[in-house]
């Protein structure tokens, strides 16, 4: 564990994950649309989708609207900066080193993908150099994982609850006590701009 | 030494531990994915640390068994993912017919879902008595549900409708019989499948396939596992053999790469073709 104080402020950014629910698609679309195409860092993204949807609608809807590339994750595809990665339907997505891995392990908070799973794992990969960032949802998912974050040294950033379609999943978050920043949208976008400029370096 | 190495040591000594006692190999598993679920069974277990879940898993068999079902992920149904299925019969069913005889290996099968619905299909394009299916697993438990073919009666809703999905032409109800237990597989239907112990990170080759289907199995492997899980199944197959992987799962990150083509473009269905 490394402790909070040993965390340099402004330390440099490797990985950004997002969870998000319910209003979740609005939400993301809303900070990536203001994030560069080019940006040094990658952002590892989980939405709950329903189950068994084989769905490319969000890629697609993402794609339209960001600069920034948007693709489904993959098995082992390599974690690479200047990219959105979603985590595909009915599938935990987890960090593992310098790539990602998925699962189809059981449900977590009635999730799969479930934002904990892909913050935990981040959180042990990434340490100090990991940005979480709990959005829009009604359920809890998040929660856990965002604790684990600030454990390992990682910032963590969540959506005013008064600004979120759905108040539950960044009030769960806040309820941690480990959270650094509560940001509206426009502050999370702002914020990520700043923190992604840097070239990421890998686990 | 930080926390973070220290627990690293202790997964480290788990898994040598496990495997040289017990001869299970989860070494090469992806390490975040044995991380979290080794931290769930020391939940599970009361326990507060890895070392002291080595302890246990040592000196009480019971408990190793509990960690092979945790580790052994054995999430299934019966034609999971419809879509793989009808591609199944489009494009890999019209190359099966042209042997006399047809071997297919099902590898890492769990609990028999996906054997079955894989008899199913050969059934019904008339190819089932001239062909028989390997299933493996590394688990002995899911082995045992397998062969019995008993699965939850609330079940076969979905399964019924994933079949109808999947271009099924027949009563889907004529393939298994309802009473208290449970729903039962028709005994016919295992006629021709053989339910065997297979460890994919240490065992050989046991056959040569015309087609081996391993859905979602290679996804909990590192990449070194992986590769040598792939050299296994490029020696098992005949040229031409039909690799049918996980709807994400890719050989795009192997290096066999080169000696498949895609038969599907939207499924994970590739031909050996050297």
């Amino acid at each position: 564990m490394v402790p909070a104080a040993q965390r340099a402020e402004g330390a440099p950014c490797d990985l950004v994950v997002v969870g998000c629910s319910w209003g979740g698609t609005r939400a993301l679309a809303t900070i990536l649309e203001q994030l560069p195409e080019d940006a040094g860092t990658p952002l590892a993204v989980v939405q709950h989708r329903g189950p068994g949807v084989t769905d490319i609608a969000l890629p697609q809807f993402l794609r339209r609207r960001c600069p920034i590339p948007v693709e489904e994750a993959e098995d082992k595809t390599p974690i690479e900066p200047g990219r959105v990665f979603l985590a595909p339907a009915d599938y935990h997505l987890l960090v593992d080193g310098s790539c990602f891995a998925l699962s189809t392990e059981e449900p977590v908070n009635h999730s799969r993908p479930s934002v904990d799973v892909l913050f935990e794992t981040a959180a042990d990969s990434y340490g100090p150099r990991l940005v979480a960032v709990v959005l829009t949802g009604a359920n809890q998912d998040g929660a856990a994982g965002l604790r684990k974050v600030k454990e390992a040294g990682g910032r963590t950033i969540v959506q005013d609850p008064d600004e979120a379609e759905r108040r539950a999943m960044p009030e769960a978050a806040l309820h941690t006590g480990a959270v650094d920043e509560v940001l509206s949208l426009a502050g999370i976008a702002a914020r990520l701009r700043s923190l992604i400029g840097r070239h990421g370096r890998g686990p | 030494m930080t926390r973070e190495s220290l627990e690293d040591l202790e997964v480290n000594l788990l898994l040598e531990a496990v495997h040289g006692h017990y001869g299970y190999d989860f070494r090469q598993y992806v390490r975040a994915s044995i991380k979290r679920r080794l931290w769930r069974r020391a939940w599970l277990e009361g326990v507060e640390t890895i070392s002291a879940l080595q302890d246990r898993i040592l000196h009480e068999p019971t408990c190793m068994d509990r960690l092979v079902v945790d580790l052994a992920v054995n999430v299934t149904s019966m034609f999971r993912d419809p879509g793989f299925y009808r591609a199944f019969r489009d494009k890999v069913i019209p190359m099966l017919r042209t042997y006399p005889f047809i071997r297919i290996w099902n590898a890492g099968c769990s609990s028999g879902e996906e054997t079955y619905s894989l008899a199913i299909m050969l059934e019904e394009a008339g190819l089932y008595d001239r062909a028989r299916i390997y299933a493996t697993d590394i688990n002995d438990n899911v082995l045992h549900r397998a062969r019995e073919g008993l699965f939850p009666l609330d079940k076969m809703r979905d399964y019924t409708a994933n079949y109808l999905q999947a271009g099924g032409v027949r009563e889907f109800s004529s393939y298994y019989e309802a009473d208290s237990t449970g729903a039962r597989v028709r005994r016919s239907l295992g006629r021709n499948i053989v339910f065997a112990q297979h460890n994919l990170a240490s065992d050989r080759s046991f056959n040569e396939f015309h087609a081996i289907v391993c859905r979602n199995v290679l996804i909990y492997f590192d990449r070194n596992l992986q590769d040598r899980v792939h050299d296994l199944f490029f020696d098992s197959l005949v040229t031409f053999g039909a690799l049918a992987l996980g709807e994400k799962e890719s050989i795009r990150f192997t290096r066999h790469v080169a000696a498949y083509e895609e038969l599907d473009p939207g499924q994970r269905l590739y031909r050996k073709v050297v």
